[in-house]
């Protein structure tokens, strides 16, 4: 399914695959969390805290909103007055009251679904962040919300991320470095770095950016959009 | 927390109101089908089938000479036993047989057989096993309860969404907090409903055990009742099974199942 990839993500690094569907992008990803074990080639991993946030929220639908934040700090042990304060405080930050805390995710709306998914993540004070598709199916008020939030923790912890997304904007906007893949076998077609830091990275910016990224022959080639004419 | 303790209490209002509600839906169609009942008796006559009030009547002179309770008691031990014992063994194998791929396949075709196998066969093999006593209406209340919530266990398990599998190995869940917090609220869900039909199942099969094969309980009484062709008797004790069945099942599980899957309630009742 994969072939030929070589993939390294530095301390604090945020690098988005971007691909057409199928690609392999979510084998790679889930390869990287450890939730896959690859039949050839070796993955290395000296993070000690990753965490992922998936394309749907996957909140356990039989516990409050607040103990699904504070699952992963269960998981390592933190006491449960500890960990209620914790994702509680996490979770004002993220925009999510006392109110929705209590409730079950199902009584929550998407975008509060994706909110407790993200402070979830973030609650282990996570190393690597892992995205897979995690924006992809939000309204584009919730998705900038979202990312705010995503930059304002990430510049807190120093975290690395590793995201996925079909979404060119959403890859030019976040990431130090932009990997473009194609399928079937899904490998690594051509890379770009993007050194103007993510603060200072407007809407206009974004949006000339990811014009001219668009026209980039190995990206339509990816995409299977037809070559431009003249180019 | 103040509001967080009073929109949990206004919550569990609200999930009692709509219990009671529904609590006078049945309480309405209890009330029509006594009238069916009182209706067909006048027309058929007491010899055929006594009315409601005869029926509970002759069932308040079986309790006030003291007869009932000790029958009650025994079916209702029987029947308890039974059920609790394919509840422990079947909640276990159904959930070890849901983990692996290659028990559930070897399951499935026993599972057919017992599913298949009417009671009345297990009872009679329970008739030669065991002989006239407990050992028989113990066996085939638990041999005809056992497939029903294996069944349930190995489908909970089986139906573990593999997303939030993903999402229990992805945050370093324990195999303790997998189980506690992952598997057994999402398996629960199915094992519950299985419990109760199963509790349903046992009455009827340990009624049917002990009519044919013990000297006490309801099942026994009823066959004497019917001996002595008295149709007001027999009524009388099938009045009281069919109470006690509901009363376990409306006191004591229905409750509980409310309590342990009120997430569902309320992702439901405010969408």
């Amino acid at each position: 399914m994969l072939e030929d990839i070589a993939l390294n993500v530095g301390e604090g690094e945020a690098v988005a695959l971007v691909g057409p569907s199928g690609c392999g992008k979510t084998t790679l990803l889930n390869l990287a969390a450890g939730l896959l074990t690859p039949w050839e080639g070796t993955i290395a991993s000296s993070f000690a805290r990753p965490a992922m946030m998936f394309q749907q929220p996957r909140l356990l639908p039989w516990k409050r909103t607040l103990a699904n934040i504070g699952l992963g700090l269960k998981a390592r042990g933190v006491g449960r007055a500890e960990r209620d304060r914790q994702a509680a405080g996490l979770a004002a930050r993220m925009g999510l009251t006392a109110d929705d805390l209590a409730k079950f995710p199902g009584a929550l709306s998407g975008g509060m679904q994706s909110r407790a998914a993200l402070a979830r993540a973030f609650a282990v004070g996570p190393d690597l962040l892992l995205l897979d598709e995690a924006f992809s199916a939000l309204d584009i008020g919730l998705k900038s919300e979202l990312y705010r939030l995503l930059a304002g923790e990430r510049a807190a912890h120093g975290s690395a991320v590793l995201m996925i997304t079909h979404d060119l904007m959403e890859a030019v906007r976040l990431a130090d470095r932009i990997l473009v893949m194609s399928g079937s076998p899904g490998r690594i077609v051509a890379e770009h770095r993007v050194d103007t830091p993510v603060a200072a990275r407007d809407e206009a910016w974004v949006f000339a950016r990811t014009a001219e990224f668009i026209r980039w022959p190995e990206i339509r080639a990816a995409f299977a959009l037809p070559p431009l004419e003249g180019a | 927390m103040t509001r967080n303790l009073r929109q949990q209490a206004s919550d569990a209002l609200t999930a009692s109101g709509h219990y009671l509600w529904s609590g006078w839906g049945s309480l309405a169609s209890l009330g029509i089908f006594l009238a069916i009942w009182e209706l067909t008796a006048q027309q058929l006559g007491p010899l055929i089938l006594p009315t409601p009030i005869e029926a509970l009547t002759t069932l308040r002179g079986l309790f006030e000479s003291g007869a009932a309770w000790p029958e009650i008691a025994i079916t209702a031990r029987r029947a308890l036993a039974g059920f609790g014992l394919s509840v422990v063994i079947g909640s276990l194998l159904g959930l070890a047989a849901g983990v692996s791929m290659t028990a559930s396949m070897m399951a499935r075709p026993i599972i057919t057989v017992l599913v298949g196998m009417p009671p009345i066969a297990w009872l009679i093999l329970a008739l030669l096993w065991f002989g006239a006593g407990d050992g028989t209406p113990i066996f085939t209340v638990f041999i005809a309860c056992f497939p029903i919530i294996f069944v349930g266990a190995m489908q909970g398990t089986r139906t573990l969404d593999g997303q939030l599998k993903e999402v229990a190995r992805m945050f370093g869940l324990s195999t303790w907090m997998k189980l506690t917090d992952v598997y057994l609220p999402h398996v629960v869900s199915y094992l519950f409903p299985a419990w109760i039909s199963a509790l349903g199942m046992s009455w009827k099969i340990v009624v049917m055990a002990e009519l044919l094969s013990t000297e006490d309980g309801i099942g026994a009484a009823l066959a004497v009742s019917r001996s002595h062709l008295d149709t007001a008797a027999s009524m009388a004790w099938i009045v009281a099974l069919v109470g006690t069945l509901l009363a376990i099942e409306y006191l004591l599980l229905e409750p509980l199942k409310r309590r342990v899957e009120s997430w569902r309630e309320f992702a439901s009742s405010s969408n």
